[in-house]
């Protein structure tokens, strides 16, 4: 049902570390590739080979840079995925009951037997974390790797989501929110854990963790090099500005 | 927002035909017979084409039945579930009338209302989604009920309430852009907001996830659609509403006239409801640096 759930017994979501990340992009690799032979139909790519090269991915990498009048900018990396809100505006809004938002740990999923892939889901989502399958016309979306969490065939250190178990940096965690000893409600309570776009009022999950502090930021920065002076010298100078003339 | 011919044919013509049932509810024309029975058509066939279109917009419509269930929290289930049971009301109403000589008025009452309710639902599919601060606004929902009200007026002969709805269609619709022009930034939201990076400092974009375009730029960040903006909105008040009111008070208003002033609205709608998702900004777009 798309009614959402008043609260949920457990929060799964993850933690994403701006301080750590490199940018590396192994997260979206590692989550197309689980995501794309397991639940639901494929990630599909259209025109992958050529000139005009989309597809669908349920986590991309973004690159912002911050910067202060008179202080040196800092550049960030910025995975986005599905941050499965607690007051979750793609659920209600589905006509088909296809998305829910489930009781036990607060996963948000799209049933792709019942969505008819009118978008609406991915209109009323402000994070863009909705991809409308092309190939298969269902909407697709992070599912948190429901199906390695939960998953007993699989070795204990692989039964967390793809893109965590890929971070070659640690930039990513996975744990229960609903629990304060969990390790990823120490590292928010620690690091001073975000929400984004907290005005939209969806009660997201997952948080981010702002880049530490940086000492240098202010001033200390190498001193700009001279510029290059434009004018060619020498014959090949001659030659330009005689070639100018003509 | 991307501008779908689709939703745009669903939106504009569906509301023309839920208008005219407002007016035949009320009675209006005053007609009986082969008449009232080809007015009740043309209402039913503007609706049905309106809804089928909305059909073209599915990725994947053989589970379109499924969206008839979730009326308790969804707009869009219920605009499907009212629209339907307006058909039909309205169907019973109009062959009474036409083939019965046996108008019903208390019946009319209950498709008009129905019919407006039907146009209500419509717009908060649009009214509801806080990501498109543009939309997220009263005047929506008051706009969509405006426009298809005038239709139905025009539709129906009914040129007095018809010149009355016109006005109010321009003026809210001129009051609307001017607020939703800065409903973005009073939303609050910003790539500040959207990063949580703002206590660095100012944040731009340095690279895109991807190289290419993706289905979140064609559907939420249509920056194209919006190059004739201005030229579309004057176009949109033009055609939609100043001409036909201005037909309306100067000419003696007979069949070809009735004609130009339709076409003239209709054309003036379209613009109208081109500019309503092509200028409809979306809060993802601040993610690649846009609006």
């Amino acid at each position: 049902m798309t009614q959402l759930p008043t609260s949920t017994e457990k929060k799964l979501g993850l933690v994403i570390d701006l301080d750590t990340c490199v940018g590396c992009h192994a997260c979206v690799i590692s989550c197309k590739g689980w995501n794309t032979t397991a639940y639901g139909a494929p990630l599909s790519d259209m025109d992958a080979y050529g000139g005009d090269p989309s597809g669908t991915f349920l986590n991309r990498v973004h690159t912002f840079e911050a910067k202060q009048e008179g202080c040196a900018s800092q550049t960030v990396h910025f995975p986005k995925s599905c941050l499965h809100c607690e007051d979750a505006p793609c659920v209600p809004v589905c006509p088909t009951g296809a998305s829910y938002k489930r009781e036990e740990d607060g996963i948000v999923l799209v049933n792709e037997d019942k969505c008819m892939g009118c978008g609406l889901c991915a209109w009323a989502c402000p994070y863009g974390a909705r991809e409308l399958d092309q190939m298969a016309g269902v909407m697709k979306k992070c599912t948190l790797c429901v199906d390695r969490i939960y998953n007993d065939n699989l070795p204990e250190e692989d039964r967390i989501p793809s893109c965590v178990r890929t971070c070659p940096a640690g930039a990513r965690h996975f744990g229960d929110f609903a629990d304060p000893e969990s390790n990823v409600s120490k590292l928010v309570a620690e690091r001073g854990g975000m929400d984004l776009m907290p005005e939209q009022g969806t009660k997201p999950v997952n948080k981010y963790l702002p880049p530490r502090p940086k000492a240098d930021v202010n001033g200390t920065q190498a001193p700009a090099l001279e510029a290059q002076s434009e004018e060619i010298t020498g014959f090949l100078g001659w030659l330009d500005r005689t070639l100018e003339k003509i | 927002m991307h501008p779908a011919p689709s939703v745009i044919v669903f939106s504009t013509i569906s509301g023309l035909g839920f208008g005219l049932m407002l007016f035949m509810g009320l009675g209006l024309p005053n007609v009986s017979g082969w008449v009232a029975a080809s007015f009740a058509t043309l209402a039913l066939g503007l609706a049905v084409i309106g809804l089928l279109a909305s059909t073209f917009h599915l990725a994947n419509p053989k589970n379109a039945i499924y969206a008839f269930s979730q009326w308790k929290t969804s707009w869009l289930s219920r605009e499907g579930i009212l629209a339907v049971l307006t058909l039909g009301v309205f169907f019973i109403y109009a062959a009474l009338w036409a083939f019965m000589d046996n108008r019903i008025p208390a019946l009319g009452y209950v498709a008009a209302l129905m019919a407006m309710g039907t146009v209500f639902t419509t717009s908060m599919i649009y009214t509801q989604i806080k990501a498109v601060p543009r939309w997220n606004m009263a005047s929506t929902p008051l706009l969509f009920l405006l426009y298809a009200s005038a239709g139905g007026a025009l539709l129906s002969n009914q040129m007095t309430p018809a010149l009355m709805l016109l006005g109010l269609v321009a003026a809210v619709q001129a009051l609307a852009w001017m607020q939703g022009d800065t409903a973005l930034e009073r939303s609050g939201s910003s790539m500040e907001t959207a990063t949580g990076l703002g206590n660095i400092g100012k944040v731009r974009l340095v690279e895109k996830p991807h190289s290419g375009e993706n289905y979140l730029l064609h559907e939420m960040v249509y920056v194209v659609g919006r190059k004739h903006a201005a030229k579309l909105r004057v176009l949109a008040l033009l055609l939609g509403a100043i001409l036909p009111a201005a037909l309306i008070l100067l000419t003696n208003v007979n069949h070809v006239v009735v004609v130009v002033i339709l076409l003239s609205h209709l054309i003036g709608l379209f613009a109208q409801r081109w500019l309503f998702f092509a200028q409809a900004e979306h809060v993802v777009g601040l993610y690649y640096g846009a609006r």
